[in-house]
């Protein structure tokens, strides 16, 4: 089975040092060495910004897409072959603001595929103006103002739309991000996989530091039931307000809100996907009897 | 004339520049490389309360050229800049302003369009928008993307045309490299493009009006495309009487097309954007030798100059059409179906050559240049055309 060096490409990743792509890249390719999956098992899809050049860091099948249009490209390839493991990497600017409709029907159709966000609050490709995920006031070069309105929340969006696996991590804690990909890819249904990738170049606010003096893990919280929907609501939303305060003032809560055991996916409800597309053609089906009444 | 100033920047600094001397009331945009810092530049404009239009950073190029009509039919002057996939997302909306004749103006960055992912200079995005109604300029330079700017918007809100308008120049070469520009006074400018005084505001209260609405079978559609026909046409003569003002104020002669060395030359290159500089380089090296060329710089692509061009290409023995852009299934790029049919008309039939060149930023060196002069003086001397297209440069195996 494959192993990190033969899923990784020999190529030098172009991202800036210290970038919180790296370590992003080194947990899913451990999780995908782990997972015992062939090169076949899974096809990786990319949106555009500094994120999508990991497209070419992976030996992996798959397609770089256009700007924030990677689930609906996504959603194709998962219909069309079943048993692939789709993994979708975006960017909170790509997934959440240009193609934030289509985060938003992915996870009502509850599609079969992991969706990897790598947040940054911040466009980092197009150098560093405000994203979606900005915190409201913060100042970029399309916003020397500041941002005038609120971010979005991503994972309250999720959660409040019926998603059903949730999930946050922070690139600075590999090992915690590695669970969470390992809890995705074996989830039956959407799950959404929001990830804190500081930007080391453009954001110098929400930095490595910044979130570790923030950020704690739900699992560790005294009585946090992931599989309570308002209780993961209710949580997702102190985040959301509480961004941009001092660390002893609020905290940030990392690990899986919300995760549904048997969930009914938008695969399961097609009959055709009991076999791949492609089979179907070995087998054309006989529609001259409907076609009789004509 | 008036006051002016002369300044080294950039193209995009200065379209920034001419944007803000031409006060509009609101832009919407979203970044995209190679455009990015025209709009970020405005953005520091308004932080520093050196414009008080009102500037919203909306999440898509689609969601941009939207609020851009909703604000143009509201009554504003409206402005934004993009590029390639943006200027593709705005596609459906780019019709949406041209058909309900609202003067919005806009800065492109040409750039190519994915697929594969690039982001350099060809004229693919544009060519895309060909057909979308809006008035449209090439700049060769960083100066002309600023006077293109400015004329832009009296041409737009003129009641003749009232048609969006998009002043476009070339990703990198243009928006990007540091170039000579001479920029005029605030009160110049703002005094050229006057004020805007929109003819059926959806805000005025007293006559409301309803925009957009359905006009379907047995409705106007047809009849409204007629007119929208018809004001292209009007944008001629106004492109003229605005380019001959402007050129009053800013002492830069304005014209549809720019010709070098046309009165006497035997072969000529038609061409759109930066690539004019390096032709007439080519160009001025070959007469140094004694041949007699010329080269064609088409600065209105919409309405496009068919009678202009074709004065000027009168005599020619052969043309070189380049463009910067392909129309798969045609049989040549965008400009060399222009030029084609600018010269059916002619009558001495001139063989005309295409050339696909540039693409995703393909390089531009003069030896290219310098071969397409060399074919034209083959055919000119009674050789065969080296095929009806050529992909110029094009590495046979990439
Ligand atoms: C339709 C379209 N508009 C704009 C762009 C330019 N663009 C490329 S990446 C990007 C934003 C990148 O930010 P984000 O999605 O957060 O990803 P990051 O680079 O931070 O990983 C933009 C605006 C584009 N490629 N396509
Ligand atoms: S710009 Fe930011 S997100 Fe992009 S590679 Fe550099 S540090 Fe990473």
């Amino acid at each position: 089975m494959p192993k990190v060096a033969d899923i990784q490409r020999a190529l030098e990743p172009t991202w800036c040092p210290g970038c919180g792509n790296y370590n992003m890249q080194k947990a899913l390719l451990e999780v995908l060495e782990e997972s015992g999956m062939d090169f076949e098992d899974y096809a990786m899809v990319w949106g555009i910004g500094c994120h999508g050049n990991g497209a070419d860091f992976y030996r992996a099948q798959g397609f770089h897409g256009l700007h924030g249009r990677a689930l609906p490209l996504a959603t194709g390839i998962a219909l069309t072959n079943p048993d692939l493991k789709v993994i979708v990497n975006m960017g909170d600017g790509d997934g959440y603001g240009i193609g934030g409709n289509h985060f938003i029907h992915s996870v009502r159709r509850n599609i079969d595929m992991v969706a990897i966000y790598h947040n940054n609050q911040i466009y980092g490709l197009t150098t560093g103006q405000a994203s979606p995920t900005s915190d409201q006031f913060m100042q970029t070069p399309s916003t020397p103002g500041g941002v005038v309105e609120e971010p979005v929340n991503p994972v309250g969006v999720a959660v409040a739309q019926g998603a059903t696996f949730v999930a946050r991590g922070f690139a600075g804690d590999v090992e915690h991000l590695k669970s969470l990909y390992r809890q995705a890819l074996d989830h039956h249904g959407f799950s959404l996989v929001d990830v804190y990738q500081p930007c080391v170049t453009w954001n110098k606010v929400n930095t490595f530091k910044w979130f570790r003096d923030r950020v704690y893990k739900l699992e560790e919280l005294d009585g946090y039931d992931p599989t309570n929907r308002t209780m993961a609501f209710e949580k997702s939303m102190s985040t959301f307000h509480e961004l941009t305060c001092a660390p002893d003032e609020c905290k940030i809560p990392i690990g899986v809100f919300y995760r549904e055991a048997e969930s009914f996916t938008y695969q399961d409800g097609l009959p055709q996907l009991d076999r791949p597309m492609w089979k179907h053609a070995e087998a054309p089906r006989d529609i001259s009897k409907i076609l009789e009444a004509y | 004339m008036a006051e002016h100033k002369t300044l080294a920047t950039t193209g995009n600094s200065v379209v920034a520049e001419a944007m803000r001397q031409c006060k509009p009331n609101v832009m919407a945009a979203y970044p995209i490389t190679p455009q990015t810092t025209i709009v970020e530049e405005f953005a520091g404009f308004v932080a520093k309360g050196r414009t008080d239009c009102e500037y919203v950073t909306v999440e898509s190029e689609h969601s941009a050229m939207s609020a851009c009509v909703g604000a143009s039919a509201a009554g504003a002057r409206v402005m934004t800049a993009t590029s390639s996939q943006g200027l593709a997302l705005m596609w459906e909306e780019l019709h949406i302003a041209a058909g309900m004749r609202l003067p919005i103006v806009m800065a492109n960055a040409n750039r190519a369009l994915s697929a594969p992912i690039n982001i350099h200079c060809d004229h693919s995005d544009i060519m895309g928008a060909r057909d979308t109604g809006w008035v449209t300029f090439f700049a060769e330079t960083a100066q002309e993307a600023y006077d293109n700017t400015i004329m832009a918007v009296r041409i737009a809100e003129h009641p003749d045309v009232m048609l969006p308008v998009m002043s476009t120049l070339d990703g990198f070469i243009t928006t990007h490299s540091i170039d000579r520009v001479d920029v005029l006074d605030d009160a110049s400018v703002s005094g050229f493009v006057g004020e805007y005084r929109p003819k059926n505001p959806l805000l005025n209260t007293e006559a409301p009006a309803l925009h957009g609405s359905f006009a379907g079978l047995g409705g106007p559609f047809f009849e409204f495309k007629r007119q929208q026909r018809e004001a292209m046409e009007s944008a001629r003569t106004v492109i003229k009487q605005v380019g001959d003002e402007y050129a009053q104020i800013s002492g830069r002669p304005f014209d549809v097309i720019d010709t070098w060395g046309m009165d006497d030359a035997e072969t000529a290159i038609v061409v759109l954007g930066s690539t004019a500089g390096n032709a007439r380089h080519v160009a001025r090296e070959l007469r140094a030798q004694g041949e007699k060329v010329g080269v064609v710089k088409v600065r209105v692509w919409r309405p496009f100059p068919y009678a202009e061009l074709a004065a000027a290409l009168k005599g020619v023995k052969a043309v070189a059409v380049l463009d910067r852009a392909e129309s798969f299934g045609a049989e040549g790029g965008p400009l060399f179906l222009e030029t084609r049919s600018a010269l059916y008309d002619a009558e001495a039939r001139v063989p005309v050559v295409g050339y696909i060149y540039g693409l995703g930023g393909a390089d531009v060196r003069l030896e290219l240049i310098e071969r397409v002069y060399q074919d034209l003086s083959d055919i000119a001397a009674g050789g065969v055309a080296p095929g009806s297209l050529v992909y110029l440069g094009a590495r046979e195996e990439a």
